[in-house]
């Protein structure tokens, strides 16, 4: 189970414009990165307390609903945020890559 | 001056004085002067009453009537109802007495109590000098006594002076009586000491503070529920486990139970069929292992990935439709979309495709390989097409696959045939196959070409049917997690059984390359020989065919029902050709099995040939008139017999590169998409355009048509197109017919 984990991990890391992901537990600490430590701190932190937000947006208008994903996207990338329970996976990636 | 005018004046003056007496005692009229005494009678009349204008005309009676006034202490001024408000009744209330006192003069005076501070302050003031004086003569004489002390004994009697001095000076302030102290430059002297005053140290002592920690609460729509399904989940659990117990009450809790659903609006229903619809997936959340807990995000993050990366293809896929279709009617094209590859997959050939029934977006893909020669390992792959790059699960296997089949009711289930002559079953949720039939065990003596699904049996049980180069068909029947086989139909050859080396006959067996079941007549089925026939068979009649059909001169590589006509079925074969054939109304069973005459000879409704050997054909699910096919060339081509009898709508070449066959082809039963395999493990998806996927068109304010109706449009569609090209009755000669084929 964890093998598949990681495999499916590597293999969106090794993705054509992906510039790094970050898998943060409950409580907010980045368990897993692939990138620096200050930027990993702060895409964790920043995006939790975006994601709360989001989803408290989603669940407000309806309770029975909830946050699938987020997707940020801006001028140089892509933010991508899946939730799952309390643990987040975030991905940055570069879509108009070739 | 002149004397004349002084006496004129005199005159004057006397007669003028007389006059004013006169005037006077008018005046003594109105004025009551009663200082003339010579005007008594005058006096009399002068108690005359004045009488304003506006005063009131009284009567006698009125005049008379007397009035008590009472003279009380009561100010006039003072006001009688004062309120105020009471800040302990919260309201106004009047004040119950009113303060009486009026003040009519107030002098303030200057005159002070003599023993008050300002009294004796100005006392000081004034005494002082007045003291002073006296004290001064008091004074000097004590001084006069002191310098005298002081010149005789200098050192010696300082101090006795100083006492003298002091002595003097005490009864001076003593004489002052409570005045001030006179301070003189002799018998003043001032002491003053200080005590010692410690120096102030500040202490304090600050004890640990209590820890705090800032606490927040949010409440939320959702948090309420939230809150509201954990208590309900606790209360299910302890009915469940109380149910478990007593089991006579368990009407009651149940009732309990939907009542409680009911208050708290619960969808528990709800969030399980959402857990359903989840990807099958093993999902054991390990507490301890963290990456295990990311399993479902991981998978969700990288369709998406790749729904960034493969953005143009998703795009298209959802909304592309080629507009040049409008201006070329009876052409259409077929647009590449994604292309899934696999590593390991590369030195197979796809063998076979099967879109799984409940997921429209997954389809099974199994490689094996075709070649005699060279016959290595195999694989079934799933993939999704939200995720081109990787497949959902892989299943490696030792010998080549050749088929594949997913069960319709557990799309969990997918049945596979192998090279070496043995199918499988396995399940999705498990790495290992469930079953794998061995040589005791009925396995086939050559490749099994094509399994299929058949409907549960009488007990329940999942069974399906295979098909293989070895002659027999069998049904498979899983009863107690274990493989039942069971011969079918043995496909014999009507020829004369060979002669063997001893001289023994050998019966022959036909190669079965191919079977398909009708969709709604489940005991029929057509198989597809290696010889080139097609039977027309029944799950009731094992030793017989109900029909023969020598349809082609090579082996028959696919047979295919249509989905929506019930009679007409599709073939294609290694010998470039793809037939469309009908049942005939003459099912007469084959008696005697080498009796050739019975075979019917009856031509197809449809010939085509597509200049190659064809590997596979399919019908489209949305139309009864249109179908595909694949040749070894790589090229796909698209038919629509209701736009064209004769040829094809789209005929393009997918292949990317060279001396690649297509070896198979499957309809999306939702999307306008296609899947083509090839022998180089590549799975090509394709849309189709507008031109090719045409359906029928409803009628503006008309309801949608249910199934049924679309059934009978489809049939009726394809039977127009069949009686015109259908072999009229035996009678009219076949002339016409024939010339209308060309």
């Amino acid at each position: 189970m964890a093998t598949d984990v990681e495999e499916t991990l590597k293999r969106i890391q090794a993705h054509k414009g992906v510039i790094g992901i970050i898998v943060v537990n409950a409580e907010g600490i980045p368990i897993r990165t692939s990138l620096d430590n200050s930027t990993t701190v702060q895409y964790a932190n920043l995006l939790t307390n975006l994601t709360m937000k989001a989803r408290s947006v989603v669940r407000d208008i309806d309770p029975q609903n909830d946050l699938t994903f987020l997707r940020v996207r801006s001028k140089k990338h892509e933010i991508l945020v899946a939730p799952e329970k309390d643990y987040l996976l975030i991905t940055i990636q570069n879509p108009s890559e070739t | 001056m002149p004397p004349k005018a002084m006496g004129k004046g005199k005159q004057a003056g006397a007669s003028d004085i007389s006059r004013r007496r006169t005037t006077r005692m008018r005046d003594g009229d109105d004025m009551t002067d009663i200082g003339d005494g010579t005007e008594n009678d005058d006096w009399m009349h002068s108690k005359a009453l004045v009488k304003p204008d506006d005063q009131l005309d009284l009567s006698e009676q009125q005049l008379k009537e007397e009035f008590t006034r009472i003279l009380t202490a009561n100010n006039p001024h003072a006001p009688q109802n004062i309120v105020r408000y009471s800040f302990k009744e919260r309201q106004y209330k009047q004040i119950s007495s009113v303060d009486q006192l009026a003040i009519h003069f107030a002098l303030d005076g200057n005159m002070l109590h003599k023993d008050s501070d300002e009294a004796r302050r100005q006392m000081a003031k004034l005494g002082m000098p007045d003291a002073v004086q006296s004290e001064h003569a008091g004074s000097e004489g004590g001084e006069g006594a002191g310098a005298g002390a002081a010149e005789g004994e200098d050192q010696q009697k300082e101090e006795g002076k100083d006492e003298g001095r002091e002595d003097a000076a005490t009864p001076a302030p003593a004489a002052a009586a409570g005045g001030k102290k006179l301070t003189n430059q002799f018998n003043y002297s001032e002491r003053a000491s200080q005590t010692y005053n410690n120096p102030y140290r500040e202490r304090g002592t600050a004890t640990e503070p209590p820890p705090r920690a800032t606490f927040s609460g949010n409440v939320t729509q959702w948090e309420i529920f939230d809150a509201y399904n954990e208590d309900f989940e606790k209360q299910y659990q302890a009915m469940k486990a109380k149910q478990v117990q007593k089991t006579p009450s368990v009407y009651l809790h149940h009732h309990q139970l939907i009542q409680e659903k009911n208050k708290e609006k619960k969808v528990v229903p709800g969030r399980q069929a959402e857990e359903k619809t989840r990807k099958k997936l093993t999902i054991t959340e390990t507490q301890s292992d963290d990456v295990t807990r990311i399993q479902n995000a991981a998978q969700i993050v990288e369709r998406m990935v790749n729904q960034n990366t493969y953005d143009d293809i998703a795009q298209d896929f959802k909304y592309w439709d080629d507009p040049s279709d409008e201006y070329r009617e009876n052409e259409g094209t077929l647009l590449p979309l994604w292309r899934f590859t696999f590593e390991k997959a590369k030195k197979l050939a796809v063998t076979s495709l099967c879109w799984n029934p409940k997921y429209k977006d997954l389809f099974a893909v199994s490689f094996g390989s075709y070649d005699f020669m060279k016959q290595g390992n195999g694989m079934i792959l799933f993939y999704s097409l939200k995720n081109p790059s990787f497949p959902e699960f892989i299943y490696e296997t030792d010998s080549g696959l050749m088929c594949l089949d997913v069960h319709p009711e557990h799309p969990y289930l997918v049945v596979v045939g192998f090279y070496d002559g043995s199918v499988g079953v396995f399940n999705v949720e498990r790495k290992e196959p469930v079953h794998r039939c061995t040589a005791k065990n009925g396995k086939h003596t050559d490749p099994v070409w094509q399994v299929r699904w058949q409907k549960d049996d009488l007990e329940n049980n999942h069974n399906f049917y295979s098909i293989s180069s070895d002659g027999r068909i069998v049904q498979w029947t899983i009863i107690k997690n274990e493989l039942i086989y069971q011969d079918v139909i043995q496909l014999t050859l009507p020829e004369a059984p060979a002669e063997g080396p001893d001289g023994t006959k050998v019966s022959t067996v036909g190669c079965g390359t191919a079977f398909d079941f009708h969709r709604s007549n489940d005991y029929m089925f057509l198989v597809g020989t290696e010889e080139g026939k097609i039977h027309t068979c029944s799950k009731a009649y094992s030793s017989q065919f109900l029909d023969t059909n020598l349809a082609h001169n090579m082996a028959v590589y696919q047979v295919r029902w249509n989905p929506w006509h019930p009679n007409i079925y599709i073939t294609c074969s290694a010998d470039w050709s793809v037939k469309i054939w009908e049942v005939s109304d003459k099912t007469t069973v084959d008696t005697n099995s080498e009796n050739t005459e019975n075979v019917s000879t009856r031509k197809p409704l449809f010939h085509f040939d597509l200049n190659n050997s064809v590997g596979d054909v399919a019908w489209a699910p949305y139309s009864s008139t249109v179908f595909a096919a694949v040749t070894a060339d790589g090229k796909v081509f698209v038919y629509d017999l209701n736009v064209n009898k004769y040829e094809p709508l789209c005929e393009q070449m997918v292949a990317v590169k060279k001396k690649t066959k297509l070896t198979h082809i499957e309809f999306n039963p939702v999307y306008p998409i296609i899947i083509v395999g090839d022998d180089r493990g590549n799975v090509t998806s394709l849309k189709l355009s507008p031109n090719l996927k045409k359906m029928p068109k409803e009628k503006k304010g008309q309801p949608a048509m249910d199934p049924a109706q679309r059934e009978a449009l489809e049939q009726a569609k394809l039977d127009k197109l069949l009686n015109m090209v259908r072999d009229p009755p035996a009678d009219v000669s076949k002339a016409p017919a024939a010339t209308e084929k060309k």
